[in-house]
């Protein structure tokens, strides 16, 4: 399997009531550890942000081909490889945030979900904005701004395992 | 320029330019998975490779250590279950298949195992689903934990990807004294960085202090690179750790030092001066004072074991402590020696005999009262010593952990409250 590096969805900023980008969200108020024991990744989408509050209906807001936009910090906390399945499950295709936590970005990686850390991300984009992300060229395009982000493009390792589609399928 | 024990020892192993930063392709001398994390990584190898073999069945090992034995079912608040005894079935079964030798239950912590069966030697590159797999820089290896995707990942092609870390020489000067013991170094280090300055790095330890330091003293203070967010902290060897190795590899080794002027992104002295006994206070492993500060406090219970103080040394220190006297009669005393060797050899000498004349619980090796899940745990409001590395809300039960040294625990022990010898 070949995929898209050119990737074009609408956006989701994560914030707070007061509209602010919510820093260090952790793997609990993702995915809950009420929700552990299931296996199936089609079940875990609706429980993505299920912890997180004003979020907790993005399940059913979020369509297919989406894109996360986070402030600081995002995936703290346990190692549980479910933080990034829900979203996959939910069909996201990408996560754009200011940083994350090591393990949450290595997990994500591994499992071909595309993360991006760009630190002036959430400052430039608002829920709804289209974004086109050109990881060739480590370049995030605001189509509804016209603004333009660089990012730190992928190192080749990260392309090939994206490209495969996660680690187990290189 | 001269080079870092940690260039040293990825350029051995990868193809790639190793340049911090750069992701490289490492290849791995030794890949394991304990009960924990091990069934995952089980199913994930299957579901990905179904049919196929592992790289190379020599170089894997499971290792059961969190639940040893086995509970059947552990029910977990959140009413979820983990099924600890099928799960190590599940790992028993794809071993047989695949040929992979397991060290079952009772033998011990992974990461000690691999140490006294020779198998963690200087120089090599390790992994294993362990968060304290790190500890093996103790003896020079470049050892790390994973998760189940990279460790299936491992099973199956031998490597993994990783990002060249930055490195951190640290010396430490002064003078380590009883009755502080390289537990207290640990715990004043993690005061002095907490868990963000060494954040993702590589440390190499130098200095008078760390010379001195014996294998078991070197395994203590390796342990907590966990807490202190490091990559590896890693202890260049010195020839009584070499010679242990050897005797236990049954093979010369070939010596692997930084060089003299090894180049380091980052260098920095501390000068412990004489430090005396710490302790980590609930809930974070960094919420370190010195005993003195909380000295007096009432116990209830105490742990001494864990990968970080379950050595033959540990528990002839607490032998000396406790011996022809008794535990306070408030006061549950858990004993659980890392591992089976250390076991054997405490029944061998007498050991025992004194910690159990004394009134502790002698349990069989692993990991004991470490982790939650694990036999050996707190109920809420109790406030218990521990000899291990974390004391984060619920990792040992439901109780107040406190870190400290084993001396710190045998002493206390006797007196029913936080105490100084
Ligand atoms: S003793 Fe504790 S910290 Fe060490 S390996 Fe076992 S569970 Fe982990």
């Amino acid at each position: 399997m070949e995929r898209e590096t050119i990737i074009r969805g609408k956006a989701w900023v994560i914030t707070d009531y007061k509209g602010n980008p919510i820093k260090d969200i952790d793997t609990d108020m993702i995915y809950h550890n009420k929700y552990l024991g299931i296996t199936d990744i089609n079940e875990m989408g609706k429980y993505a942000f299920g912890n997180l509050s004003n979020w907790e209906d993005f399940p059913l807001k979020a369509k297919e081909g989406d894109i996360i936009v986070t402030g600081e910090g995002f995936g703290q906390g346990s190692s549980r490889q479910q933080a990034v399945d829900c979203f996959i499950s939910l069909g996201i295709s990408a996560i754009v945030g200011e940083s994350f936590a090591p393990i949450y970005l290595r997990n994500a990686i591994n499992a071909g979900l595309l993360i991006i850390a760009c630190p002036t991300i959430t400052s430039n984009v608002i829920t709804s904005d289209i974004l086109e992300i050109d990881l060739e060229n480590g370049i995030i395009k605001n189509l509804s701004s016209n603004k333009t982000l660089s990012f730190k493009k992928p190192h080749e390792i990260q392309m090939e395992i994206y490209r495969a589609g996660g680690l187990l399928r290189l | 320029m001269g080079e870092n024990l940690l260039k040293k020892i990825l350029k051995a192993h990868t193809k790639d330019e190793v340049k911090v930063g750069e992701i490289i392709w490492l290849d791995l001398d030794i890949i394991t998975a304990r009960d924990f994390g091990g069934p995952n990584v089980v199913k994930n190898f299957r579901k990905a490779y179904p049919d196929q073999k592992v790289v190379d069945n020599k170089r894997i090992f499971f290792t059961f250590d969190c639940n040893a034995p086995a509970t059947t079912i552990k029910y977990a608040e959140n009413q979820q279950t983990i099924k600890y005894a099928e799960n190590q079935q599940l790992c028993r079964n794809f071993a047989k298949d695949q040929g992979i030798k397991v060290f079952d239950v009772n033998r011990g912590i992974g990461t000690h195992v691999m140490i006294e069966e020779g198998l963690a030697l200087p120089g090599r590159t390790m992994v294993g689903t362990d968060s304290h797999f790190n500890i093996l820089g103790s003896v020079g290896v470049f050892g790390i934990g994973m998760g189940d995707i990279d460790i299936a990942f491992a099973f199956r092609y031998g490597k993994i990807w990783l990002e060249v870390p930055e490195s951190v020489k640290i010396t430490i000067k002064g003078n380590l004294k009883y009755p502080a013991t390289s537990k207290d170094l640990a715990l004043y280090l993690l005061k002095e960085f907490s868990t963000a300055k060494l954040l993702g790095k590589s440390i190499e330890f130098f200095g008078p202090v760390i010379e001195k330091l014996k294998l078991y003293e070197r395994i203590t203070l390796a342990s907590m690179a966990t807490e202190m967010g490091a990559v590896i902290s890693l202890i260049p060897p010195d020839n009584s750790v070499v010679s242990y190795l050897e005797e236990r590899a049954k093979k010369e080794l070939p010596t692997i030092m930084p060089d003299n002027d090894a180049q380091y992104e980052e260098e920095i002295e501390i000068d412990i001066g004489e430090i005396e006994p710490m302790i980590a206070c609930p809930y974070k492993p960094d919420n370190v004072v010195s005993v003195k500060e909380v000295e007096g406090r009432p116990i209830d219970s105490v742990f001494i074991g864990s990968c970080t103080n379950g050595r033959v040394e540990d528990y002839k220190m607490v032998a000396e402590i406790v011996k022809g006297k008794k535990v306070a009669s408030s006061v549950m005393a858990k004993v659980v020696p890392a591992t089976k060797e250390v076991f054997n050899q405490l029944l061998k000498d007498g050991t025992i005999d004194i910690l159990n004349d004394a009134g502790m619980i002698i349990s069989n090796p692993g990991c004991g009262g470490c982790a939650e899940g694990q036999i050996g745990m707190t109920g809420t409001g109790e406030v218990q010593l521990s000899t291990s590395n974390r004391n984060f809300k619920g990792k040992q039960g439901k109780g107040e952990t406190y870190l400290v040294s084993p001396v710190i625990a045998a002493i206390s022990a006797l007196k029913g409250e936080i105490s100084l010898p």
